[in-house]
């Protein structure tokens, strides 16, 4: 399975290196969302400084929505998913890679967005350790519950639309934990976000299994 | 274009049929798809399929790629039951279709990789496909959205003599081939019935796909009219 995995998530990122989808479109959007989340609530007002935290996750969310359409729309090309069930490949690996590949994009986005808030909200980042460690287990509840939604909707003449409505809801834990991690860390005492940490890795580790183990029935059904 | 490399299949099964249907019904989607089909096919020959369009060449040759569900009937094929579980016969199976199969974005190498090392089969296999089917060197880091329509069914051609299936299932096979690469695919599916694969091929091109096939079967309406052996 973790063999299936490696390949999978090597051939999502050479595809995403030379289309670059991510780099050039969603990387752009999410500083995009920053900075018109700025201008609409003063940039140097309390109520940026107060709602940076679900400001960023709102963002990220928006963001996983095209990570994940991306994702699928490289596998609905011609006849490509059938050539996945054709190809003997485990399909909790199939869902690990795309997992892993989606994940590693998400992070990557979070880490320039997190730039974005320093340069243009002008936030000092205290609790880094807890900063990391929320964006870590966020993004993998978040690419695990976007990897299974987004093949459920992938064979859906419907799924631009769709998928949000399937996806944003189910992530609301996410944002709520993430969000509260963020504020423990950013603006009160980081001991007090750990918790909220511990939410976001049980429902990461949860989406994860279930993840492996219906991928293939859902792939099957798409 | 011709490097000396043989085709070759991973396994060959015992002497049961390789394809075995009785009243065989698949499912598209919700709808029945074939009106029972009974059709038995040994390992090693090559068989022909026609009928008009709609008759359901496409449809039985995915049916027998464990691509369908089976909604009625018994379906072996490669010794799988493909109304138990199809999953572990596809594998052991390559198909031919319309689509190619093939990852836009990624070069004619990287794609044949891919795929080569998802079914496990040899990777110097991958790289004597891509020659013998004339798609290495220059061709093999052109992305494949920028290939040619006969050049993506080359590449195409290329996953499927890598991955060694037993079983060789071409729908249209010499559809947007130049002279040359109908005569390599040919070629390809004489030397994959010797080394005991077996072949359906699907074709509208009845002159060509006769001279390489030993039996011609008729499907009209889901049904086969017709099963005549011919010599090649």
């Amino acid at each position: 399975m973790f063999r299936d995995a490696g390949l999978i998530a090597a051939k999502d990122l050479r595809i995403e290196m030379r289309s670059k989808v991510t780099a050039g479109q969603v990387l752009p959007f999410a500083l995009l969302l920053l900075i018109l989340f700025a201008f609409g609530l003063d940039p140097d007002g309390p109520a940026l400084e107060a709602a940076t935290p679900g400001l960023f996750w709102v963002g990220v969310l928006f963001v996983t929505v095209l990570a994940v359409e991306r994702a699928f729309a490289i596998e609905g090309g011609d006849g490509v998913r059938d050539a996945l069930r054709l190809a003997g490949l485990e399909p909790g690996g199939i869902f690990l890679g795309k997992w892993c590949a989606l994940a590693l994009q998400l992070f990557v986005v979070e880490m320039v967005m997190l730039g974005g808030v320093v340069l243009l909200y002008g936030r000092t980042l205290n609790g880094i350790g807890l900063l990391l460690a929320t964006s870590v287990a966020a993004t993998c509840g978040i690419a695990a519950a976007g990897t299974l939604y987004g093949v459920l909707a992938a064979g859906l003449r419907v799924r631009e639309t769709l998928l949000p409505f399937l996806l944003l809801p189910v992530l609301a834990p996410v944002l709520i934990a993430a969000t509260r991690a963020f504020e423990s860390a950013l603006d009160g005492v980081p001991s007090d976000g750990w918790p909220w940490f511990n939410l976001l890795a049980v429902f990461a580790l949860v989406y994860i299994g279930v993840g492996i183990l219906t991928f293939g029935s859902l792939l099957e059904e798409s | 274009m011709g490097c000396g490399f043989a085709v070759s299949v991973a396994s060959v099964s015992p002497m049961e049929p390789v394809i075995h249907l009785r009243g065989a019904v698949g499912l598209l989607g919700r709808f029945p798809a074939l009106a029972g089909i009974d059709l038995t096919v040994d390992r090693g020959e090559i068989v022909l399929l026609q009928g008009p369009n709609g008759a359901g060449k496409s449809t039985l040759l995915r049916l027998c790629a464990g691509l369908l569900p089976v909604a009625a009937g018994t379906a072996t094929v490669l010794g799988v039951d493909l109304v138990d579980d199809p999953t572990p016969v596809r594998v052991r199976v390559g198909l031919l279709a319309h689509a190619t199969f093939l990852y836009d974005k990624l070069t004619v190498l990287d794609n044949v990789r891919f795929w080569t090392r998802a079914a496990r089969a040899d990777e110097s296999d991958a790289a004597r496909a891509m020659e013998r089917l004339g798609v290495a060197g220059r061709l093999a880091d052109v992305p494949v959205a920028r290939l040619s329509t006969g050049q993506r069914r080359r590449a195409a051609l290329a996953v499927l003599v890598a991955r060694r299936p037993e079983l060789w299932l071409l729908d249209e096979p010499h559809a947007g081939l130049d002279q040359e690469g109908r005569d390599v695919l040919d070629a390809l599916v004489t030397e994959a019935a010797a080394a005991g694969a077996t072949v359906l091929v699907a074709s509208h091109e009845l002159d060509r796909a006769a001279q390489l096939a030993g039996r011609h079967v008729t499907i009209a309406g889901g049904v086969i009219t017709e099963d005549a052996t011919h010599v090649p």
